[in-house]
């Protein structure tokens, strides 16, 4: 199997008026072709800065990002990116925010295709009925939704997520999660999932990279090996928890990385 | 009912404005050179509708034209100092500088560079005086833009013109229609200025320089409520522009 995504030996520090800022040190990643990659990681620790670099939004001090066997030098058309603020444009509708992107995109593409893919996304969602509503009429997991499908309507290759669901309530989170895998079902892309939720790194991920304090590098990979088909119950099965604990073992270690530094 | 209390309320609000006017005069027995009362401003209309007319017009469009470029360069301004930082903080103390001279001092200062000009000067002060809360406010909206606005379509390669004109200028419209509001009032300061000022001026401000001249006090009064009309027209015209533009940004009625 061919890795859609490759991380390699990136290294970044931001520049501060206190001297620079290392956040990445000799971070490798590697995901195949169709996989789901969650990130977990202590606060802080530069895991906006892997979702920066990926989309080619910013170049790493060393190392190299490949995304398709092409090393990523700028933005590109296909990645979808998809953030904890939803930032739906309010001056438009539900509709006409998803088909932002295609607009860029695709600009040749018609208008009836356009709203026909927009919609086959929303009820896909369970947005149906709510193509004409603006985004201040719909609730924070609905509108988390709507920016799902802004992020896909493309059909990019890759999907970047910078916790999506962190600002939901937990029963809102677990329906989206569901919703992530029917979407993987009809959408084939390749993601990457930041998180701060173990149980959601083991439920959505196919791999969960422990991504050690800052500077940040590759400190555990965990194959998740998920019991049956994707449920919620399958999270209180017993391999599940043993899964959970040995990330919590993991993130324990990383976070007493942070604390020695500081002291 | 909804209709009839949005024009009900501001009209009876100006009626009962009006009456506490005429009777504050009446309590005090002030004759009309201490202060003219409403009863006194009907005649004065009657007598000089032709002037009011004329000078209501020039008044107007030196108003309007001032606001337009106000507008124009409020905005590229704004533009500058939202997407430069450094253009920020070379701008911002100029600007705050500018705007803290009163620019009555001006008045004799452009009178002299541009001798004779009265349309041009008149329209130059409507802009100086109003330019600058749109600035502002432009400035502000595009340079707190959220940067994971940009990030949506950044990530798919648009350029900076194609993120301006998707994202952040829809955005700061809500700021923008705002600062035109305090804008539209201002510009009417600086119209009347320069036209109670100059000599041989035209417009309002010059008629009510010729009620000061010849003792016609209730046409004072009378120039000053046709200044407060425009004033209010302008700034509904502004809301009517605001609505179009900008009315996702009204929440809903509950």
């Amino acid at each position: 199997m061919t890795n859609l995504i490759e991380i390699k030996g990136v290294t970044h520090a931001y520049k501060t008026p206190l001297g620079p800022l290392p956040v990445l040190n000799n971070l490798n990643i590697a995901v195949p072709e169709g996989e789901f990659c969650a990130v977990v990681g202590p606060s802080g620790c530069g895991k906006s800065t892997l979702t920066r670099l990926i989309a080619g939004l910013m170049k790493p001090d060393r190392g190299e990002v490949w995304l398709h066997g092409e090393l990523v030098k700028g933005p590109r058309k296909t990645v979808g990116m998809a953030f904890q603020n939803p930032v739906l444009l309010e001056w438009r509708s539900i509709l006409q925010n998803v088909i932002l992107p295609l607009e860029i995109v695709a600009p040749s593409m018609s208008k009836a295709d356009r709203v026909a893919r927009a919609e086959e996304l929303l009820a896909l969602v369970g947005l149906e009925g709510f193509e004409d509503k603006r985004p201040s009429a719909l609730s924070g997991g609905m509108r988390q939704r709507a920016s799902l499908c802004r992020a896909i309507v493309h059909k990019p290759d890759v999907l970047i997520m910078d916790e999506p669901f962190g600002a939901l309530d937990a029963f809102t989170r677990e329906d989206l999660w569901q919703t992530m895998h029917e979407l993987r079902k009809k959408e084939p892309f390749t993601c990457v999932l930041i998180t701060h939720d173990l149980r959601e790194s083991v439920y959505l991920g196919d791999q969960v990279i422990v991504l050690s304090g800052r500077p940040a590098t590759t400190q555990y990979v965990l194959d998740v090996d998920y019991p049956g088909s994707r449920e919620i119950d399958g999270l209180y099965t017993p391999e599940c928890t043993e899964m959970l604990h040995t990330l919590r073992d993991q993130i324990r270690i990383a976070q007493g990385r942070v604390q020695e530094e500081a002291a | 009912m909804n209709a009839l209390r949005k024009i009900g309320v501001p009209l009876a609000a100006i009626v009962i404005f009006l009456v506490l006017w005429e009777l504050l005069v009446w309590v005090n027995d002030w004759p009309n050179y201490k202060m003219a009362s409403p009863s006194d401003l009907p005649p004065a209309y009657a007598r000089y509708w032709e002037l009011f007319l004329v000078m209501g017009w020039q008044t107007l469009w030196r108003t309007v034209a001032g606001l337009a470029i106000a507008v124009v360069a409020g905005t590229f301004l704004g533009m500058l100092m939202g997407f430069s930082r450094i253009m920020r903080d070379g701008l911002y103390p100029l600007l705050v500088g500018f705007n803290a001279i009163p620019k009555a001092t001006l008045v004799p200062v452009i009178a002299l560079i541009f001798i004779g000009m009265h349309d041009f000067n008149t329209v130059l002060m409507a802009f100086m005086i109003s330019f600058f809360p749109i600035a502002v406010s432009v400035g502000i909206g595009l340079s707190t833009l959220e940067p994971e606005y940009r990030d949506i379509l950044r990530s798919l390669g648009a350029s900076r013109f194609t993120i301006f004109m998707k994202i952040a200028l829809p955005k700061t419209l809500p700021e923008f229609f705002g600062a035109l509001k305090v804008a539209v009032t201002l510009a009417f300061i600086g119209t009347n200025l320069v036209e109670i000022v100059s000599p041989h001026g035209r417009g309002l401000g010059a008629l009510f320089k010729s009620g000061e001249t010849n003792g016609d006090y209730p046409l004072m009064f009378a120039v000053l409520i046709a200044l407060a009309f425009l004033g209010i027209l302008l700034y509904y015209g502004v809301v009517f522009l605001e609505r179009v533009f900008a009315g996702w940004a009204e929440r809903a009625e509950q």
